[in-house]
Formats: structure tokens, C-alpha cells, sequence
């Protein structure tokens, strides 16, 4: 059997094996475990990152600091940062879990400020005349305008964590990287292109949804 | 500062070769993407399929990308290959979009009165379109080169030799000096591509630089 006709037939095999799709190991559990690691990485850097932003976007300062730490921040190499943070603060989760809030906090810092930015001028002054306070302009105004940049920021981060995630498996993380980096340890190429298969459908899914959320989000133009 | 001076040799080999596998994504990237960039921007219909194709290359994990590379095109496992052709298309994903953003903001006054100049379309591509997509392009190649840069170390999991094989020495042999170097070394070469491209920027758009001052 040659290599090009083997490696498909062999990860049809190896995906479609009852035994790897039970127990700890199991593509469920993994799956789970990686959107899990995603949801949780995006969720605390966002809490980080967005109200920093919506500052930022809204006061107009810190903007050159900003644009140039979210920039030094994504020339960091992700495999880097996570075997330095491991070995700082010790094999489990809490180590790679910081790196990949770390590597989420740009993008959404990003998608922020950017939103923000992208909000007329005139469209805040003519709320301002219209008596908002600051935070009406901020809440009514500004987040509903700048909401696809927004969900733009938040699709990015997602999917930089789920491709870093898998990444992790390298230094203990679990997930669907498991089966790449195990796969490798056992010399089983087809379980390593199994779960690469299955990390790029995870990240395709993923990208499919916020693209629908960006569209919802996009104010509709009235004619 | 002691183990950095004993492993000098090491360490520039690596240096080198990390430089070599970013170098030829970001080229091979420009290389592809402008001339398609500016073909599409003119197509608008195969333009939107060609940017959906291109989004949906950037959503593949990398890692991900350089396991199944060998199934499709063949090389061995460990070929640096497989980290040159994955970046390389994630180098055509983002540059594509940038370069046909970059053509479409060319006002269609200015190629009527090329045109009217007496500018043949590669001409008028070449000397007209090009120098005024040339700031927008640039931009778009700093951001892909920051990232190649930061991706190259990723093949290291896969066993392709780069400043990324510090990370993986340093995490086994639990040495966190090696890491610290591999970190600040990738992100120096990063900065170093960047200058690079801000001079070449400035050496082929003179006038870009006398905007500014």
C-alpha cells in the first residue's frame, strides 16, 4: 500500500474506532476539554481586555501604548510562553491556562478599541446634545455600533486559543492536542492526523458561528 | 549570560535557520498574493471566493496544519518543509486580503486618468497601482511577518530545529534560562524583520517618509 492511499485509509480507521471514541481518552472527552480550555482561556481575558478597552476607546488614552503592547505582546511565541509559564509555576492547569489568557488578551484588546474608534464622531456628539451622560453614550451609543468589531475581536482570540490549546497538549494540557503530541510519542501518525483533522473542524465550526454572530451583531441599514 | 557565550554556535545555527524558515514564507507570500491581490480586485465575484478560501486556511491550527502537510504533499514527518509550506499559505491567507483591500482602494479616477495617460493595464498596474497599494501592503507584511516569526518555533513540537527547539529543550531538561533566551531571541529576530521592512518600505516609497516628517 503506498503512503498517499494508506494515511486517509488509516485515520478513517483510527477515527472511526468504536475504542477511541469511549472513556478519558476518547475523542467526547477531549472535545470537551478543549472547547472547555477555549470557553474558560476566552472568558478571563476578556474580562481583562475588554472593560481595558471600552477605557481605552471610550477616553481616547493610553491609545499609542495600547496598539503597541497588544502588538509586542502577539510577536511572543506561544510555545515559548507556555513552557516558561510551566516551569514557573508547575505542571497542571493554572500554568497553560495563564499563557493562553495571556495570547487572547490582544486581539480582543484589539477588536475593542477598534470598535470603538470606528464610531463617527458626529454620531457622539449628537448624543451628547441629546443629554446622555458618559455612560449612556458608552452603552447606547458606542458597545451597539461597535458590536462587530467587537465579535470580531472575541472570534479572533477564539481562535488563536483553540490553535494554541493544541499547542499545550506539549506541556500536559489535555484536549485534542493529546492525540497530535501522544500520537508522535507512539509513532502513530495516523492518530496524529486524526486529531489534527479534528482540531481543524473544531476551529472551522467555531470561525462558522462567530461569522453569524458578526452578521447579527451588524446593524442593519434602513433604506 | 555564561550558558548564552558556551552555546554560541548553537545558538546562531538556530538563529539562522529560524530567520531562513520565516524569511521564505513572508517572500513567497508577497509573491503570491500581490500579483493575485491585484488580478482579484478587478474579479470581484472570484475575489469573495478566494478570501473565503483564504480565511478559512488562517482558522487551521497551525500545528495541526504541519501534521497533515506530510500526508498531502508527501514529505517526510521532519522535513522543514512542512513548516515552510504551512506558513507560507497562512502568509497567502492574510496577504491576500490585505493586497486586494490595498488595490480596491485605488480611486477609479486615478486609473481612468492613467489610462487616459496612455498606460497599458501592466503598466498602469506596475507603476500606478502598485506604488499607491505599496503603504497598505506593507502594513499587511509587517503583520504577517510578526506572526511567521512567532509560528516558525511551533515546528519545533515536530522536531524542525529553530530558536522554538530551545522552548522544547529547556522545558525537558527543566532549565528556564534556555527558554528565556529562545523568548527574547525570536522576538528580537521579529523586531529585526520588522526594521527590515520599514527600510525597504521607505528605500522603494520615498514619499511615504517625507509624509511623516
Amino acid at each position: 500500500m503506498t503512503l498517499s492511499t494508506g494515511v486517509p485509509a488509516d485515520t478513517a480507521r483510527w477515527l472511526s474506532d468504536r475504542a477511541n471514541w469511549t472513556g478519558a481518552e476518547g475523542v467526547p472527552h477531549r472535545l470537551i476539554e478543549h472547547m472547555g480550555y477555549s470557553a474558560l482561556t476566552v472568558a478571563v481575558a476578556a474580562l481583562v481586555a475588554v472593560p481595558l478597552g471600552l477605557w481605552i476607546g471610550h477616553t481616547g488614552r493610553w491609545q499609542r501604548l495600547a496598539v503597541a503592547a497588544s502588538g509586542a505582546l502577539r510577536a511572543l511565541p506561544t510555545l515559548g510562553l507556555l513552557t516558561w509559564f510551566v516551569l514557573l509555576i508547575g505542571v497542571g492547569l493554572a500554568a497553560p491556562i495563564l499563557a493562553l489568557v495571556v495570547l487572547a488578551i490582544p486581539p480582543l484588546l484589539a477588536g475593542t478599541y477598534a470598535g470603538l474608534e470606528s464610531v463617527d464622531r458626529s454620531t457622539i456628539d449628537a448624543a451628547r446634545a441629546q443629554g446622555f451622560t458618559g455612560w449612556q453614550v458608552l452603552s447606547r451609543v458606542e458597545i451597539p455600533l461597535a458590536l462587530p468589531l467587537l465579535v470580531g475581536g472575541f472570534r479572533s482570540a477564539t481562535l488563536q486559543v483553540i490553535a494554541t490549546a493544541t499547542v499545550a497538549a506539549y506541556v500536559g494540557l489535555g484536549g485534542l492536542g493529546r492525540y497530535l503530541i501522544d500520537g508522535q510519542a507512539y509513532r502513530d501518525y495516523p492518530q496524529m492526523v486524526g486529531g489534527s483533522v479534528l482540531v481543524i473542524a473544531l476551529a472551522l465550526i467555531a470561525d462558522g458561528v462567530f461569522v453569524g454572530a458578526q452578521r447579527l451583531s451588524t446593524p442593519k441599514e434602513k433604506s | 549570560m555564561d550558558w548564552i557565550w558556551a552555546n554560541r554556535a548553537e545558538l546562531v545555527s538556530l538563529t539562522l535557520a529560524h530567520a531562513w524558515l520565516s524569511a521564505v514564507p513572508v517572500l513567497v507570500g508577497l509573491a503570491v498574493a500581490v500579483p493575485l491581490g491585484w488580478w482579484v480586485s478587478r474579479h470581484r465575484r472570484i475575489g469573495s471566493v478566494l478570501l473565503g478560501i483564504g480565511s478559512a486556511v488562517y482558522t487551521v491550527p497551525s500545528l495541526a496544519l504541519f501534521v497533515l502537510l506530510p500526508s498531502v504533499i508527501g514529505t517526510p514527518l521532519l522535513s522543514p518543509l512542512n513548516v515552510v509550506v504551512a506558513l507560507s499559505l497562512y502568509a497567502v491567507a492574510l496577504l491576500i486580503r490585505t493586497a486586494v483591500d490595498a488595490f480596491a482602494a485605488v480611486p477609479d479616477a486615478v486609473l481612468d486618468a492613467a489610462t487616459a495617460a496612455g498606460y497599458s493595464p501592466a503598466g498602469r498596474g506596475l507603476r500606478v497601482e502598485l506604488p499607491l497599494a505599496g503603504p497598505v501592503l506593507l502594513a499587511g507584511t509587517r503583520v504577517a511577518s510578526f506572526s511567521t516569526v512567532s509560528l516558525v518555533s511551533v515546528g519545533a513540537i515536530i522536531g524542525v530545529s529553530s530558536l522554538g527547539s530551545l522552548f522544547t529543550d529547556g522545558f525537558r531538561r527543566d532549565f528556564t534560562t534556555e527558554i528565556v533566551v529562545g523568548v527574547v531571541g525570536t522576538v528580537l529576530l521579529a523586531v529585526i524583520f520588522d526594521l527590515i521592512l520599514v527600510r525597504f518600505g521607505r528605500l522603494l516609497m520615498p514619499w511615504t517618509a517625507e509624509a511623516r516628517a
